[in-house]
């Protein structure tokens, strides 16, 4: 494929997910990113914003097969991972495959599950295969899990806990339509029909060789030092628990190439860093006890001082609790 | 400088607020009560700011207590100027401009002050626990320096840095003391005000004054012999010389300088022998508030700034305040005033009416006994040796109280006494037998520390004995204590005072380890007052010359200022050095958003740079396609693939070739941009 076709190709896929997904450009374009990068996207919102919706049209303009796996609290490892079942004609045992051997899954409501459950999906996202009755049998390639999950506000939730929460390489949230692209989704056509009629733009080993394309994608040495120079702040900054893991970091590089891949560059700009930023560092950094403007470092009549203070965004934004903006402009370029 | 207007966050506050307690803290002992209640409070209300958040005080409320607590100030030493007002002044400030962090530069203020106050501990005491105290609030108060400029890292790495900044700074230190031209006179110095000595002899000696002094462990003077020291008992620091007495005590006449040469001098004809061989040695006295200098008899040459007395008493132009170090070289075979004026011996026969006849009826019968021919002076003179002798006197630190005829009671009844007694009796007997005798006081002994060599003389060495005028033999020194303890001659005081009396705490020898940690203590306490406190112009002369310096100040001011400038001239090659690191790409880019800022578009160094070229071209529309032409072409110089210096490969073979065509790529890209900019 010719660069120009291939980016002649992302734009109209990205254009036709846009076109039943109204107004929400910036996370279509980071679910993609997370999905070229090779890794699993977790989205975090209130039900009815068009999760799952998303989901299936990435797995129908992707060309991939989807399967959706609707977590509950009874839900066990099998549901999802499948059964071995003793044939009685042939006096053997034979393995029903579960819902995960697909190329595409959306877990839906994902810490609605029982951490048994959950950890079943997560070690499967993470070694790309299954092992059952001694047996490993791989997952398909491409694999790509969307997993949705409420706030954890709501009653009944198990919320995953961090080092869980570290597997998925990106976090997303879609939030409310704005009026024009409300008003467009109920004046329009049923959705579902929209996504029946989508035409799958690539196939599986298209996406492959462009997921291998986003490795080849350059970060140069200035690049790779403003990583880490944002994964150093991180750590010794007062505001978090604690700071970014060197899987965050190579997540973060990830992410950042395959969103420099959609921009049609073959290397990465610091403006790539940043714009992946917020997807990559809000579910790892957790702000201390009495969240973010009362970080226990700041004191109360200083934090008030911060918001008042117009001039510097970078100490407002923690005020605020903005994770990937104060990042951007607390860490100075390399 | 939006930088500069942020506000000081909790952790800068409690910083300088630990800063401003190490500096006030040792201070707190030379100020007033009410200063540190003062300070307290606002210390106290500084945290409780901190901690609990709340407003800072009004302006005006800042300057009424300013206006109170200088006032507190007037009214305490009635100045505002010197010293101990000086330094009250800056306490006060700083306690309050901690009520008034608003900004970093109320920090770096705040942190200015502590170094000040700090340095001030020195002008009252100068003893190494101040200095590792010092130490200790300089590292802190650095720390809250940087704090105040970067509040992220912890307590450690906070102090760590600021230490390993100190110790950066160590060499120029040692640079600067070494060779900073030394003015004479101590490093801290500040007469005015220095509060005198406590303890040490007195210009009067009346009974049981000596024993007082006694009591006292402190140090009177070190002395550091060129050669072996002499025998203990010949260890006599001559120092007062009391030639008037009153029917009690005994006191000093001549404070006039009379020679600003010794008198005397080395009999050329006598052959040098063990007994009159000079001994040379260097003297460390340790201030006393008074004129007079001790030295062995006799002084061959006179220290700088002191002269001698008629009665050879040696005399500094100035009171000691500060201590003290003066090279001798005294010899003890020299006979002093043999020419003696007649009124100075008349005034050694001197005797107040009336007072302890039964001495002098004993005195008139030796006179009587031996006449007034050749040689009567010195047979009385022995005949009274012998009846100290007989009359089984015994030396003692708790004698009996004097009465009106304290030598006879001494004499003949009590027989009791210390040494000042002993000295007193016998110098009264000799004048009324009609002997020229006076009394002289100063210290006998001394202890060398093993551990330096010093010897070390404290003040209960105190001890006063006589010295008799015979002709042909001039001033004669006779120590009637001798006679009755000889062991408080040839060793110490402990072994000569009865086993009842308690000797001075550092004299008793049943504790030998706290006797040989004293011992250390000692010389390393010897080692900073000669070596740190000492560093005088004599020193520093020595200490150069030893490298072979000719040590002219306009010489040491040329090396010194060679050695700082060779270190800048090193520290200047680094830091290029660091910046021939940056990428000349990166170093083109800020010429650019230099060039940029003085036309309004300030680069934030977090900005990419397509993000600043779209904010600049809102800002100048004009320059729009200039301005983004830059950016690419800095963006694919530094991030795009092989563009940049760093990216270059290692220098392994193959990489070798490709190198070198990136490296032209490379070169021709900077110019494009550096072009650009220029055209800007």
């Amino acid at each position: 494929m010719q660069p120009r076709d291939q980016q002649a190709l992302l734009s109209a896929l990205l254009a036709d997910i846009n076109r039943i997904i109204l107004g929400k450009t910036e996370p279509v374009r980071m679910a993609l990113a997370c999905l070229l990068a090779g890794g699993h996207l977790l989205i975090e919102d209130l039900p009815g914003v068009g999760k799952t919706t998303l989901a299936h049209v990435l797995a129908r303009v992707l060309g991939m097969d989807m399967q959706r796996i609707q977590f509950t609290s009874d839900m066990l490892p099998a549901d999802i991972i499948g059964v071995s079942v003793f044939d009685r004609a042939s006096g053997t045992f034979h393995f029903h495959p579960g819902p995960i051997f697909t190329p595409m899954i959306l877990a839906d409501e994902l810490n609605r599950a029982t951490p048994k459950a959950q950890s079943a999906l997560l070690e499967a996202m993470e070694d790309r295969q299954v092992t059952i009755e001694g047996q490993t049998r791989a997952l398909p390639a491409p694999f790509f899990v969307i997993a949705t999950q409420n706030p954890a506000f709501q009653i009944g939730t198990f919320p995953l806990p961090e080092s869980q929460l570290d597997r998925f390489l990106l976090k997303i949230e879609l939030g409310y339509p704005d009026a024009a692209a409300e008003r467009e989704l109920l004046a329009g056509t049923d959705r579902r029909q929209m996504v029946a009629a989508l035409v799958p733009h690539l196939s599986p080993d298209q996406l492959i060789q462009l997921q291998q394309q986003v490795r080849a994608v350059h970060a140069s040495a200035a690049l790779i030092e403003y990583i880490q120079a944002i994964l150093a702040y991180t750590r010794t900054a007062p505001f978090w628990v604690a700071g970014l893991s060197p899987r965050a970091g190579l997540a973060l590089l990830a992410v950042a190439r395959a969103w420099a891949l959609l921009a049609g560059r073959d290397h990465v700009l610091p403006e790539d860093v940043q714009a992946v930023l917020p997807g990559v560092v809000a579910h790892r950094l957790r702000w201390h006890d009495g969240g973010p403007g009362n970080t226990g470092k700041v004191g109360a009549g200083e934090a008030t001082a911060l918001q008042g203070d117009r001039t510097n965004n970078a100490l407002r934004a923690v005020a605020n609790g903005e994770t990937a903006a104060h990042l951007i402009e607390a860490v100075p370029l390399p | 400088m939006a930088r500069l207007e942020r506000p000081i966050t909790r952790r800068q506050s409690l910083w300088l607020l630990a800063a401003a307690i190490t500096a006030f803290t040792p201070l707190a002992q030379h100020m007033p009560l009410w200063l540190s209640a003062f300070a307290g409070t606002a210390f106290a209300w500084r945290a409780w700011l901190t901690l609990r958040g709340g407003r800072l005080p009004a302006r005006w409320l800042l300057v009424l207590m300013v206006a109170a607590g200088s006032a507190g100030v007037f009214i305490e030493y009635r100045s505002l100027f010197g010293r101990t007002p000086g330094i009250a002044l800056l306490l006060i400030f700083l306690s309050l401009k901690l009520m008034e962090l608003r900004a970093p530069r109320d920090a770096v203020v705040t942190v200015l002050l502590c170094y000040f106050l700090i340095l001030g501990q020195f002008l009252f005491t100068q003893t190494i626990p101040t200095a590792l105290l010092t130490c200790t609030a300089v590292i802190l108060t650095t720390a809250a320096l940087l704090a105040a400029n970067n509040d992220r890292p912890s307590i450690r790495q906070q102090l760590r840095h600021a230490g390993s900044l100190l110790l950066q700074a160590l060499p120029l230190m040692l640079l600067l003391f070494l060779l900073f031209p030394r003015i004479t006179g101590p490093l801290w110095g500040m007469p005015e005000d220095r509060r005198s000595a406590v303890s040490g002899l007195t210009d009067t000696m009346a009974p049981g004054s000596i024993a007082q002094v006694s009591q006292s462990d402190a140090v009177a003077f070190r002395v550091a012999f060129k050669s072996a020291p002499p025998a203990q008992a010949s260890l006599y620091w001559r120092g007062l010389v009391m030639p008037d007495f009153d029917g009690r005590a005994w006191r000093v006449r001549e404070t006039r300088e009379a020679y600003t040469k010794p008198p005397y001098s080395q009999q050329p004809s006598e052959q040098p022998s063990p007994e009159n061989k000079p001994v040379d040695y260097e003297l460390t006295l340790e201030p006393h508030g008074k004129r007079w200098l001790f030295a062995l008899e006799s002084p061959l040459i006179l220290p700088a700034e002191s002269a001698l007395t008629r009665d050879y008493q040696l005399l500094a132009h100035q009171p000691i305040r500060t201590r003290q170090r003066y090279a001798l070289s005294s010899s003890p075979a020299i006979k002093k005033g043999l020419a003696d004026p007649v009124d100075v011996l008349r005034a050694s026969l001197a005797l107040p009416a009336n007072s302890n006849p039964r001495t002098r009826a004993l005195a008139a019968g030796w006179r009587k006994q031996h006449g007034t021919g050749n040689g009567a002076d010195a047979a009385i003179v022995k005949t009274a040796e012998d009846f100290f002798n007989r009359q089984l006197l015994s030396y003692t630190l708790n004698p009996p109280l004097a009465g009106q005829h304290s030598v006879d009671e001494f004499l003949f009844d009590s027989k009791r006494g210390f040494c000042e007694h002993f000295a007193s009796a016998f110098a009264f007997a000799l004048r009324a037998a009609g002997v020229p005798a006076r009394v002289v006081a100063g210290y006998q002994g001394g202890e060398v520390n093993p551990v330096d060599g010093y010897l070390v003389v404290r003040q209960y060495d105190a001890h006063a004995w006589t010295e008799v005028w015979l002709a042909k033999q001039g001033w004669v020194r006779i120590d009637p204590t001798a006679i009755a303890a000889p062991r408080r001659i040839d060793s110490n005081l402990a072994s000569a005072i009865p086993a009842t009396d308690t000797p001075p705490f550092l004299m008793r020898e049943q504790m030998p380890w706290l006797k040989a940690l004293r011992y250390r203590l000692d010389a390393v306490n010897n080692g900073w007052n000669q070596w740190v406190l000492g560093y005088d112009p004599q020193r520093q002369r020595d200490f150069l010359q030893r490298f072979g310096l000719d040590p002219d100040w306009r010489n040491m001011t040329a090396l010194l200022a060679t050695l700082c400038g060779l270190a800048l001239l090193i520290l200047t090659f680094w830091v290029l050095r660091q910046r021939e690191k940056m990428d000349p790409a990166h170093r083109a880019w800020r010429r650019f958003t230099r060039k940029l800022a003085k036309r309004g578009v300030v680069w934030q160094a977090w900005e990419g740079p397509d993000t600043f070229a779209a904010r600049a071209t809102q800002k100048l529309p004009g320059q729009a396609e200039k301005i983004h032409a830059i950016a690419r072409c800095y963006a694919n110089l530094r991030y795009a693939r092989h563009a940049s210096y760093a990216d270059t490969p290692p220098n392994d073979g193959i990489a070798q070739s490709h190198g070198v065509a990136h490296r032209k790529t490379l070169a021709n890209g900077l110019t494009r941009l550096n072009q650009l900019i220029n055209e800007l």
